[in-house]
């Protein structure tokens, strides 16, 4: 949610209050890459997959965390990370990409290279007729394919005024489309070996340094409203590579018995207060099927405001089931916000699967699936 | 019954005289139980009682358009001294970003930082900012919680938690007569033991549960879940 500091506040005046200072209305819907909910207002980002744009009920509210529970080998997981790295790239918003196994510029690097023209439209109308028939009461099946219909003829990313892309995956982005954005960066080992041991909170000293490194940018850039004459405002898109990992020095992953089972929980915690001040997203895959102690994922995901869980089938009994010729894994809706509403607008169904093409990762209805692939046997 | 400047009918407002110092207990199971958080608050801000609302899980505007909604102002209440807001996620930033003089003692978020588990400050919080001062023409007081739970994510222990219960009910509902109403989250198959024994024993505690609790069979658009009424307490009869 887009709430902005009033001008003047300090940290040290309790009485304020982070205060909505411009209305609901035009003013942020001028924010490339972004579109009010049509339920509540509320201004939504897209996931850089148009097709879970449409499972989490239009697209990510700017303010909240998408947190991702990691399939078992984080290929799918890191898919998505890219996807809304690369969504940010089209949309020219800014971003901070913070990892303690990958230097960010190479995560960059790595990027899908979005989709612009009409050779898309074609090879996807086919498969449309296909799985048209089959899903008469699938809406957001609909919803997704009128994508298709929006003008097609992009020139440049910056004229963009789609919401949600598609992207190729075996091609990289271009490096004069990453040069045209502005990003920050965090890389572990990088930080850890600049300045000397500290250690605040009581919490893992990477994830202290990274909540100072984001709060600092979000200060410095004036995402948090700080600078109200600042003509044109921004998103920043935060992505955080597998938090919770041994490499961010957190023993969760690695034992029964960690030593600190609160740095996680306490770490969200702050970064949720930082989310909720700026105009900002944050994606975060953690290594769930990793943590042993299972309390500590209810918690993390009680303090997350949207989670999803991938389930790929690379190794398991299903890779041969004819069922799932097509399809790669399982998405796990698990949680959805309620911001600024008593209730959740959701689509009503829970049982997905993927499939992943070169040009295209959709997510389809198991049951419709399943019904289907008994029809043509 | 003199005229309450609220907007609350006959019923409701006899309800209110009955039940005070109590302890609700709100909980919920596979579903958001927050709806019930919103509807405590905007009843007890229109029936005119002073409300110390703990909210540790959302910003400040998120409650307030949906009491908009509900048709309370919450800035408005704020302003006129009827409503104290506690906004847990602005008071950790303070304590984590903020300069070491600036926060002092009394950021009633402070155990984050500190000794991690003394919930002294925030009790001193509730108690102050409900204690009567002689302008005061509000009705009983109400210590609203949303959600317990998040405590226990922020490293403070069961027994701390249950012991800032204690002390606030000491202090709201014996002393002040005031009503105290508790979110907390809790599932069938959850492995988290904290919580369940905290949830467990609040259970114990209080005088009314009210249970949300998602369906069984799944998830569905238009139904979103039951709620249960446990534990509830004898009216006794108000008729003129």
């Amino acid at each position: 949610m887009a709430a902005l500091a009033t001008g003047g506040a300090t940290p040290s005046d309790g009485a304020t209050s982070f205060q909505r200072k411009v209305p609901a209305s035009s003013r942020l819907a001028a924010i490339a890459g972004t579109r009010p909910s049509v339920r509540h207002g509320q201004l939504l980002l897209s996931s850089g997959l148009p097709s879970l744009d449409c499972v989490l009920g239009g697209g990510l509210a700017v303010g909240t965390l998408l947190l991702i529970e990691e399939d078992k080998y984080g290929i799918y997981s890191n898919l998505l990370f890219k996807y809304f790295l690369a969504e940010g790239i089209v949309c020219g918003h800014n971003l901070f990409v913070a990892s303690a196994k990958e230097d960010p510029a190479d995560i960059l690097k790595e990027l899908p290279a979005p989709l612009f023209d009409d050779v898309h439209k074609n090879q996807v109308d086919e498969k449309e007729t296909a799985i048209k028939s089959k899903q008469e009461s699938q809406e957001s099946m609909k919803i997704a394919w009128r994508y298709q219909n929006l003008p097609k003829m992009e020139v440049s990313p910056a004229a963009s005024a789609r919401f949600g892309h598609y992207y190729d995956v075996s091609k990289t982005v271009s490096p004069e489309l990453l040069k045209s954005i502005k990003w920050h960066r965090f890389f572990l080992p990088e930080e850890m070996s600049l300045h000397p041991e500290i250690k605040t909170c009581n919490m893992t000293c990477g994830y202290t340094r990274l909540l100072q490194s984001i709060q600092r940018i979000i200060y410095q850039e004036g995402f948090d409203g700080s600078y109200p004459q600042k003509k044109q405002k921004n998103i920043l898109r935060i992505g955080i590579q597998s938090l919770g990992s041994v490499l961010w020095g957190d023993d969760i992953c690695c034992t029964d018995n960690p030593e600190d089972i609160f740095s996680l929980t306490k770490f969200l915690y702050v970064l949720r207060g930082l989310l909720r001040m700026s105009l900002s997203a944050c994606i975060i895959t953690v290594p769930a099927h990793l943590i042993q102690n299972k309390a500590i994922m209810e918690r993390v995901t009680n303090l997350s405001d949207t989670v999803v869980g991938l389930e790929s089938f690379i190794g398991s009994e299903r890779e041969t089931n004819p069922l799932y010729k097509d399809y790669q894994g399982l998405i796990h809706v698990h949680q959805i916000p309620r911001l600024n509403s008593l209730i959740c607008d959701v689509s009503g169904t829970k049982d997905l699967a993927f499939r992943l093409k070169r040009k295209q990762f959709t997510i389809e209805n198991k049951k419709i699936i399943n019904i289907a692939t008994l029809i043509n046997n | 019954l003199s005229n309450p400047p609220s907007s609350l009918s006959f019923l409701e407002g006899s309800l209110l005289i009955v039940f005070q110092g109590k302890l609700t207990l709100l909980r919920d199971t596979k579903t958001d139980g927050s709806f019930l958080v919103h509807h405590f608050l905007s009843f007890y801000l229109k029936a005119g009682c002073k409300v110390c609302f703990v909210a540790l899980l959302q910003s400040f505007s998120h409650y307030n358009i949906i009491a908009q909604k509900l048709g309370v102002s919450l800035t408005a209440a704020k302003e006129r001294g009827q409503l104290v807001f506690l906004e847990g996620l602005k008071s950790c930033f303070d304590v984590f970003f903020g300069e070491e003089q600036h926060v002092g003692q009394t950021n009633p978020l402070q155990f984050v930082s500190k000794d991690g588990s003394n919930l002294k400050t925030m009790y001193e919080f509730v108690r102050t900012s409900l204690m009567a001062s002689g302008s005061d023409s509000w009705k009983c007081p109400v210590l609203l919680v949303d959600d317990l739970s998040v405590l226990l994510s922020l490293g403070v222990r069961p027994v701390d938690v249950l012991d800032f219960i204690h002390y606030c009910r000491v202090a709201v509902c014996s002393q002040l007569k005031g009503n105290i109403v508790v979110l907390v989250h809790s599932n069938d198959d959850s492995e988290d033991e904290e919580n369940e024994l905290v949830v467990n024993s609040l259970c114990h505690q209080s005088n009314l549960i009210l249970w949300a609790e998602g369906l069984a069979t799944g998830f569905c658009k238009d139904v979103h879940g039951q709620v249960k009424l446990a534990k509830a307490f004898s009216l006794l009869p108000m008729l003129p």
